[in-house]
């Protein structure tokens, strides 16, 4: 079965997003779970990306990713009608949703995608949500107006100050973790090292914290083990115990160690890729 | 003996054997016939096939080893009862076309087989020829002379492709494409049912595509059964996992499949429960045969775009044959130093003698009596040692095997920058936490009875899921047990 490219818009200078079709994915999948892409057969990677979300009725799902190697750039070059041959999924097991109260959902960078089908079904379960959105720069914030569609309130913020406030998103947070009531809980998904102080922030203010997280994998299925992390001392597999887990017990520092293991690989494979797409581009 | 000493040795022992007058004695008077093998420096740098099978005159010299016995004690040590005596007795007369024929009646992945089940152990271990030099390692060599039939079949495209029976229309559904899914699935569709494979990697072949090497078991062998199988109208449908894309209770209450096969082997790696496990460089064996296998990762750049560590010092731990592929697969792909740490002595080793030669051959240092107590890292979270504990055998356990025990105070480092850890499986749950009503005892194993069913109607299981570690042979028997009980079940 292939999957046809249906739709895909550039969300900024390096972040996609596509529908793809992939009805029985969509058909069963639930807001927190992730796909393995792999591209072609014969030599592609596997990839976990998240569902960003899915239409039933059109048996799509929507992918957002960041083109930062050569698979996803690989991705990035696909146009609409054009084919991804695998897509292995859903994965992993569904977000927890349940009226809490109030959801503060903290959003960094490309983190945004797959924090929204969990915001909005937190919104849709009666929860007051509270959205902090934080990015580098105003251009590279993402789905600003889906989370407004889904939000009570909703706070932006940017390193450079280019757009909302000028701060990292552990302000804002640290901010509503102090108002009365404070949050009944957090959902906090970004980089490895946003999540890391999010939960040293919530932790303060004893407000329960949920992470998403995004580890290197092969199969997704549990077999490998590759995306293991060590919550509350315990081992545990991103693709199958999770990919949510309690932020509290979560170690953030082994963690940002294992998601590096590959880096000057993946690197070399992604200079090497644009080397040969420059060679192309100027051939034609 | 060289090819034109043994050309002329098997033409004298045709003639006897023609004319009546070939005794035991001349049998048991032949060479074993050593399994011709690629060069252990060359093989070193390549990740083509080990072994390179028997000319057509050391199989018939072999064959003629076979003392033919009455009894046949080698039969009831396959798995799969293949006629043993009788395939090897058309080898002896150059039949291979009959010989292939003979060995498909039971076995239909003779090519893997031949290459892979661990022979010694099984068929040849009550093998007379063996039992008469009082060492197993000198009787006939079953296995290789099936592997010669299994590839002249291939070589010729000899598929002879099974014969199916008239169209029933009763959907059944096999749950994972390794060796007992396809076996299943080829036994099941035989009698006309409407089979599909669900396969939840990209590519089917399940263990003998992401775990046994290349070098052990060319994929293109795997392929030509997966082709074979696709030829009999029997479905593969890949990047499916059931449980989460479909749950069984799905694929039998809402799509129609009337029964289901759970081949889905044990696919969940054990680790050692050790300080220092989660630093990078240490891989369970499954991830680390997996890149290297099915995403083809020693050709990262050139090709293939998983990437996987090229360590010069590796430390592959266990004793068995994942952990022969492992420490092997880490000399191909450029280590320096590979040292094998097994906790017992070699005798007590799981892995086959065959592959235990292999690794020494090709340089992999034993450590044996010794277990990792502690990974030890650098400042950046790098691998950069174990420490381990020296261990003697006590008491046999339950395994009949001598219980290992750690001497207090023997601890001792060695220097490495990647660990394999290959020290077995435990049950996938996923099959389990989604299928209400499946009984699973307590190691999350599904339980089954004699012919494969499960505590649910339709419901049939079989290989590692069931057995926990097993081997291809076995996984392939009890996917013959549940097909033919599943094909009763719907009659």
């Amino acid at each position: 079965m292939s999957h046809k490219i249906l739709s895909k818009k550039q969300l900024c200078s390096n972040v996609f997003m596509a529908d793809i079709e992939a009805p029985l994915v969509a058909a069963a999948a639930k807001p927190g779970q992730f796909v393995i892409v792999c591209l072609s057969t014969a030599y592609s990677e596997r990839i976990p990306l998240t569902i960003a979300a899915c239409d039933r009725q059109y048996g799509t799902i929507r992918l957002i990713w960041q083109a930062v190697g050569k698979t996803t750039a690989e991705l990035a070059e696909l146009k609409v009608g054009d084919e991804v041959e695998n897509i292995l999924g859903p994965l992993g097991r569904p977000s927890h949703i349940e009226k809490f109260g109030t959801v503060v959902c903290v959003g960094g960078g490309i983190g945004n995608a797959p924090l929204l089908p969990i915001a909005t079904a937190m919104k849709k379960a009666g929860n007051k949500i509270i959205s902090i959105l934080g990015a580098r720069t105003k251009e590279l914030l993402i789905l600003e107006n889906d989370f407004a569609a889904v939000s009570d309130e909703k706070i932006v913020v940017t390193d450079d100050g280019s757009y909302g406030k000028k701060a990292l998103v552990t302000q804002p947070l640290d901010e509503v973790c102090q108002r009365t009531p404070k949050p009944d809980l957090a959902v906090a998904i970004g980089p490895a090292i946003m999540m890391k102080f999010c939960c040293e922030v919530t932790r303060r203010y004893n407000v329960p914290t949920v992470v998403s997280l995004n580890t290197i994998m092969i199969d997704g299925t549990g077999m490998c083990g590759g995306c293991r992390v060590e919550v509350a001392g315990q081992t545990k597999f991103v693709c199958v115990d999770g990919p949510e887990f309690n932020g509290h017990q979560v170690n953030f520092d082994l963690m940002m160690k294992r998601i590096q293991a590959y880096k000057k690989q993946e690197q070399q494979a992604f200079e090497e890729y644009k080397r040969h797409k420059c060679k192309i581009g100027l051939d034609s | 003996m060289n090819e034109q000493q043994s050309k002329k040795l098997l033409d004298e022992l045709l003639k006897k054997y023609r004319d009546g007058t070939l005794k035991p004695s001349d049998r048991l008077n032949i060479p074993p016939q050593p399994m011709p093998v690629q060069d252990p420096m060359k093989r070193r740098k390549n990740v083509n096939e080990v072994a390179l099978g028997y000319t057509e005159i050391q199989a018939r010299l072999e064959a003629l080893r076979c003392l033919q016995c009455k009894n046949a004690p080698c039969v009831p040590g396959c798995p799969v009862i293949i006629k043993i005596k009788d395939f090897i007795a058309e080898i002896v007369e150059g039949n291979y076309k009959k010989a292939l024929d003979i060995i498909r009646e039971n076995s239909l992945l003779p090519a893997v087989c031949g290459r892979v089940c661990p022979q010694e152990v099984q068929c040849q271990l009550p093998c007379t020829v063996g039992k008469k030099f009082k060492n197993v390692c000198l009787s006939v060599s079953i296995g290789r002379l099936e592997r010669f039939v299994a590839d002249w079949g291939e070589k010729l495209h000899d598929a002879s492709v099974p014969k199916v029976a008239a169209e029933t229309g009763k959907k059944v559904a096999v749950i994972g494409s390794g060796p007992g899914g396809i076996v299943a699935a080829t036994d099941i569709r035989k009698t006309g049912h409407d089979v599909t494979i669900f396969e939840a990697f990209h590519k089917p072949g399940g263990v003998m595509v992401y775990g046994i090497p290349e070098f052990r078991l060319p994929k293109a062998i795997v392929q030509e059964e997966i082709d074979q199988l696709k030829t009999m109208g029997a479905n593969i449908v890949c990047n499916f996992i059931v449980g989460r894309t479909r749950t069984i209770k799905q694929l039998m209450e809402e799509d129609g499949f009337k029964a289901v096969y759970i081949g889905v082997g044990a696919g969940l790696p054990v680790f050692m429960g050790i300080e220092g496990e989660h630093l990078v460089g240490v891989y369970s064996a499954n991830e680390y045969l997996t890149r290297a296998n099915l995403m083809r990762a020693y050709d990262f750049g050139k090709g293939a775009d998983t990437p996987i560590a090229r360590p010069k010092k590796v430390a592959v731990i266990g004793g068995g044959n994942v952990a022969m592929d492992a420490a092997r697969t880490a000399v191909r792909l450029g280590a320096e130093k590979v040292y094998l740490v097994y906790r017992r002595s070699e005798k007590e080793m799981p892995a086959r003698v065959e592959e235990v030669h292999n690794a020494k051959e090709e340089g992999i240092e034993f450590h044996l009596l010794q277990n990792p107590k502690r990974i030890i890292g650098n400042s950046d979270g790098l691998v950069a040692a174990i420490e381990c504990l020296k261990y003697e055998l006590g008491e046999p356990d339950s395994s009949g095997r001598r219980r290992p025990i750690p001497i207090e105070g023997s601890e001792f480092q060695i220097e490495v920058d990647a660990v394999v850890v290959a020290i077995g499986n435990g049950a996938n749950p996923l099959i389990g936490q989604t299928t209400p009503g499946l009984a699973l005892n307590k190691w999350g194993n599904i339980i089954v009875d004699e012919n494969c069913k499960t505590s649910l109607e339709g419901v049939y299981a079989g290989g590692d899921i069931v057995l926990g570690a097993a081997t291809v042979i076995l996984a392939m028997g009890q996917g013959r047990t549940a097909a033919a009980a599943i094909n009763e079940y719907l009659k």
